[in-house]
């Protein structure tokens, strides 16, 4: 199996807390990767360090065997635009249309000239399923069409990874879906390597060939997805039977707690 | 317990060591804007020329209604105020000479400045602001794309060009204003006026203010780029940071002109 992206030792900080707390994992090529785990582990943390928007405290981030931790802003755009992102709210620029949004990576990194960028941002736009839509503004479109729109943006360079940051999360189970399938297409047939955080867990069966567990801060889970379903691991049956964390403290603690003391 | 003596002591270094952040925060994006501006063209990446002219009619062109009008009140506010002293010593005429002078090398980059802070220094703070809470700059960044030279050069090129052009204008009108009162109120003959307003004019009193103007685009067009960019939280924050922008903008505005007054007193 090929890898393409390592991470060795990976500690963050944000001001004196500790969020991601010595990880190490692999993620493989053209394959679906997915990163579970609870609300607060640190998902959209490590996802922002993938794509270097931060600096970890500590620890390598190889991408095509490049170190990203070590690269400077250069190099590191060079890598970027191998690279689409999909925001957890889309992150559509709100003062161009959809189509200027989807136009705007072909505008910047490519020499091509006005009426070949319109063409490929209709071909863009038809692929997710938005095409008539180029003239509306994002706050027009409804948050599906936005999560499309913004999908549409980051497969504009036909990027060789593609990260997802909650696809599916604030949609309806029907759109949901379609936005899984798009995802399976695009591995399948563009043999895009991608990686989706996400905690709803049909969307993991969909779509995930890999999986990645984090829970507080450590990952406690690497494998397939069905080395995922066959786990006893309590903490993974917890979250996969959906129940609830038991209660940590006594009565007596509570108390404590609550008195704040 | 400490004593209130070590806790004054510790809030003056918690304040000390804040001011101190803001001040790095700030010189950051100064060296970004200096850069994006000035370097990166030279190196082969272009500006973005479109995004500047939409910017400058935003900012430039949708402001001279109120900038006319503010101006021409200024000129006759002035002009009353003269004739108020002049009058006692008999000599009317030199409210020609006060209003310009006054006017050229004061109050026509201030008003400009301020009425420029409050539409435009506000309105890119929460532009900026709002865009970095919702991802947007961050999405740029994921784009390979220099949120800097993206959105605040534009708006920079565009201050540092209209702000100037608009501060013209009000010299202008703020004359006319004068003019009028004068010529109707105070009944100086309109060629009297004229032939001493231009006497007492000198190029440079139009230049300095002209320069002050171009300095305050800069201040403005900063300020508003920090505040926005400090903005981690939600639409609150941008609310916060939008009213910050322009209460330090006009400040800084103020203390820069008395820095270029004193300098153009001692050394023109
Ligand atoms: N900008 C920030 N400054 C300080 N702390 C932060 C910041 N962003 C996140 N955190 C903290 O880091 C921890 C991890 O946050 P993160 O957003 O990575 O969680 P997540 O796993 O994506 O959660 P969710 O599933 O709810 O999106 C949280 O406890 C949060 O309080
Ligand atoms: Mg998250």
């Amino acid at each position: 199996m090929e890898t393409a992206i390592e991470v060795r030792n990976l500690i963050t900080h944000y001001g004196d807390r500790e969020i991601l707390k010595n990880i190490s994992f692999s993620i493989p090529k053209r394959k679906t990767t997915v990163i579970l785990g609870g609300s607060g582990c640190g998902k959209s943390t490590l996802l922002k360090h993938l794509i270097g928007l931060l600096k970890p405290t500590g620890g390598e981030i190889l991408i095509n065997s490049n170190d990203i931790t070590k690269i400077n802003e250069d190099e590191m755009n060079g890598v970027r635009k191998k690279m689409g992102v999909l925001f957890q709210g889309a992150a559509l620029l709100n003062s161009m249309t959809v189509a200027g949004n989807v136009a705007l990576p072909l505008r910047e990194h490519t020499k091509l000239n006005a009426s070949t960028v319109n063409i490929m941002v209709r071909m863009k736009l038809d692929l997710v399923g938005l095409s008539g839509f180029d003239k509306f503004y994002p706050s027009q479109l409804s948050g599906g069409m936005k999560k499309r729109a913004g999908l549409a943006r980051a497969i504009a360079l036909d990027p060789e990874m593609l990260f997802f940051d909650e696809p599916s999360a604030g949609l309806d189970p029907v759109t949901a879906a379609g936005l899984d399938e798009l995802i399976v297409n695009l591995r399948n047939v563009f043999g895009m390597t991608i990686i989706a955080v996400t905690h709803e867990l049909p969307s993991v069966f969909t779509i995930a060939d890999y999986v990645i567990m984090l829970d507080k801060g450590q990952v406690i889970f690497a494998g397939t997805l069905d080395e995922l379903k066959a786990s006893d691991n309590p903490r993974i049956r917890m979250f996969l039977e959906r129940k609830p964390e038991q209660e940590m403290y006594s009565p007596e603690d509570y108390f404590k707690i609550i008195a704040g003391e | 317990m400490p004593s209130i003596a070590e806790n004054l002591i510790g809030l003056a270094g918690k304040k000390a060591r804040s001011v101190f952040r803001d001040i790095n925060d700030a010189s950051k994006i100064v060296n970004d804007i200096f850069y994006w501006s000035c370097i990166s063209p030279l190196k082969g990446k272009p500006l973005r020329f479109r995004a500047s002219i939409y910017e400058m009619v935003k900012a430039g062109y949708n402001s001279v209604p109120i900038i006319a009008v503010i101006s021409f009140f200024i000129g006759i506010i002035l002009a009353f105020q003269a004739a108020y002293q002049l009058k006692k010593v008999g000599a009317l005429i030199y409210v020609a000479n006060l209003v310009g002078v006054s006017i050229t090398r004061e109050l026509g980059p201030i008003i400009t400045a301020i009425i420029v802070s409050g539409r435009s220094g506000s309105a890119y703070a929460a532009e900026i602001g709002s865009m970095k809470a919702a991802e947007e700059v961050d999405a740029l960044i994921s784009m390979g794309i220099n949120p800097v030279r993206f959105i605040v050069v534009p708006k920079l090129i565009a201050l540092m060009v209209m702000v100037p052009a608009l501060t013209l204008f009000s010299d202008l009108i703020g004359i006319t204003g004068g003019f009028v009162l004068s010529v109707s109120v105070l009944e100086i003959h309109p060629y009297n006026y004229f032939q001493q307003t231009v006497n007492a004019l000198l190029v440079k009193d139009v230049l300095t203010g002209l320069m002050k103007a171009w300095a305050f685009g800069v201040i403005i067009t900063v300020v508003g780029a920090y505040q926005g960019f400090k903005v981690t939280g939600g639409a609150e924050e941008v609310g916060r940071r939008t009213t910050a922008a322009v209460v330090a903008s006009i400040f800084l505005v103020i203390v820069f002109d008395l820095l270029f007054t004193a300098l153009f007193y001692y050394f023109t």
